[in-house]
């Protein structure tokens, strides 16, 4: 790895939070708000940082690791998340599978620290992210499974370096542009984003991620909120990867187109929270189904054109 | 031209697997719709290399057919029938959309299967084909409401439509204007008679016409031996 990029990853560590701030500025503008700064995270999770915790005496270390685990998985998901053409700090054959590996740890550890307090709507929002993550995870899956069979490499960084501008003009691009909508349908539905989840929504019995980090607070949710903040951006660098098939040479205008992209999709997931109401939970399995099918048919299409 | 030949091909494949998704009939129309318009820009795409007078006129007919008359066609029954929805159908949306996956993966394996004597334009053709036909099927089988029946009818034709893309060069005008003619009058009897149906019986649910011979009787008073004499 060049010295350059290890800049763009320190950057990626650095500009995750100012993704939920574009989101929650794009959402404010279309309601006719000014809405808070763009760097409104920063402070929120400096806030955090600042603050004791409190733990209640019923719950375990289970409770006490849950944003520990999780903000270290993903902090190892983004070493393996290509910066667009940059490229990973970590790469190796069958790096995906351990990318959906340390999300679902993560995932799993915020679940059972849900659990772990005993209370009725926590365990109600971890079955929610249970249900909804099982059906999500194919689907990712099978989009990248679709990246594996067009450009032929098994690492992450491999397929988001072979994806170059031919491909698109090819059958592929079709193929490529099916496999990042389903991979954007995994972002929403991953990210306790509309029309999944409703990030801002504060009423238990809708709530699904929110209410499973209910009852920690201070540091610990300064950790869930980075670690969410890095979460969005692992899938959003995913979603550019496969969509910004350019490459110019220059590691500088590589990253800063890379960075651009990610600003056009937290715009567009602001654009699809306030444009579109909440699926009914009944409905979440459907659209996430779809999400599948797409995946599925973007397989079939690759394994005839690529 | 290839590439926007498959991206086409795509289109019509993912709008087939659309149509079985959506529950609302009004949706369910516009996607049948805007596959017969994809099919008739892609019957000319397809044929870029020698655009005839006769290749215009099967297209644009296929597109004011299956694009505007037939939609209004079933627009307007639906209006005159009062149905929105496709509530309960024998298959679910969501199975549906699976099964409809699945489909696709079967036609792909069988065009695998299915040497076809000459190149076809795209290697897409035959495999989309065989899985909007299936799709088709599907939609024509599940449902329960006559508007989405004849729907699934019109998805089948395309299927069908599509496979004619691979089989022949020069398909001859004759027989696709006579296929045209065929669904026209298909979707615009079935149009009658699901208005028909909606008059007698107050709904249009295909599954309940079993009754029809019962129900008419009772109501008309039509004595057994009419039947035979007849």
């Amino acid at each position: 790895m060049r010295p350059e990029a290890l800049v763009f990853q320190v950057g990626a560590f650095v500009l995750a939070p100012v993704l939920l701030g574009v989101i929650n500025r794009t959402k404010a503008a279309f309601a006719g708000r000014t809405g808070a700064p763009l760097l409104q995270p920063y402070y929120d999770i400096w806030k955090l940082l600042q603050k004791g915790a409190v733990y209640s005496s019923t719950t375990t270390w289970v409770f006490r690791a849950g944003p520990i685990v999780g903000l270290a998985a993903v902090i190892v998901a983004v070493l393996l998340t290509p910066i667009g053409k940059v490229g990973a700090a970590v790469a190796f054959p069958g790096d995906l599978v351990a990318f959906a590996g340390l999300l679902g740890l993560m995932r799993f550890f915020t679940i059972v620290a849900a659990m772990d307090t005993g209370s009725s709507f926590e365990g109600m929002g971890a079955s929610r992210e249970a249900m909804i993550s099982a059906i999500a995870e194919p689907a990712l899956f099978l989009g990248l499974l679709v990246l594996v069979l067009v450009s032929g490499s098994l690492s992450l960084t491999g397929m988001m370096g072979s994806i170059v501008v031919a491909t698109w003009l090819r059958t592929t691009g079709a193929v490529l542009a099916l496999a990042a909508a389903t991979i954007f349908l995994v972002l929403l539905a991953e990210n306790a984003r509309i029309p999944v989840d409703d990030p801002n929504t504060h009423l238990e019995l809708t709530m699904v991620h929110e209410v499973m980090v209910l009852d920690h607070g201070g540091p610990d949710f300064g950790y869930i909120t980075y670690a969410a903040a890095l979460k969005l951006w692992v899938f959003s660098a995913l979603i550019v990867g496969i969509l910004l098939p350019v490459q110019t040479g220059s590691v500088l205008a590589d990253g800063g187109l890379f960075l651009a992209g990610m600003l056009v999709v937290a715009i567009v997931v602001g654009v699809i929270e306030s444009s579109m109401a909440r699926l009914r939970m009944l409905h979440v399995p459907h659209l996430l189904t779809a999400a599948g099918g797409l995946g599925a048919l973007a397989v079939a299409l690759a394994l005839v054109a690529g | 031209m290839s590439p926007v030949i498959d991206l086409l091909l795509i289109l019509v494949l993912l709008l087939a697997l659309a149509a079985l998704a959506s529950s609302k009939i009004a949706r369910c129309v516009r996607i049948v719709a805007a596959q017969g318009i994809v099919l008739g820009v892609l019957f000319i795409v397809s044929r870029l290399g020698d655009v005839t007078l006769h290749l215009v006129a099967v297209a644009a007919a296929m597109i004011a057919l299956k694009g505007l008359v037939i939609p209004w066609l079933l627009f307007r029954s639906m209006r005159e029938a009062g149905v929105q929805r496709e509530v309960e159908p024998y298959i679910g949306f969501q199975l549906s959309v699976v099964l409809g996956a699945l489909a696709v993966g079967v036609a792909f394996v069988l065009s695998e299967l299915l040497p076809l004597p000459e190149a076809t334009s795209s290697q897409l053709v035959v495999p989309v084909s065989l899985a909007t036909l299936f799709i088709g099927l599907l939609l024509l089988v599940s449902r329960k409401k006559a508007v989405t029946q004849v729907l699934g009818y019109i998805v089948l034709e395309n299927g069908i439509f599509v496979f004619g893309l691979a089989l022949a060069r020069e398909l001859p005008t004759l027989i696709e204007m006579g296929v045209l003619l065929d669904i026209f009058v298909g979707v615009f009897v079935m149009g009658i008679t699901i208005y028909q149906i909606n008059r007698e019986f107050d709904h249009i649910d295909a599954n309940k016409l079993q009754e029809l011979n019962d129900m008419n009787r009772r109501r008309h008073r039509i004595p057994h031996v009419r039947d035979a004499d007849r």
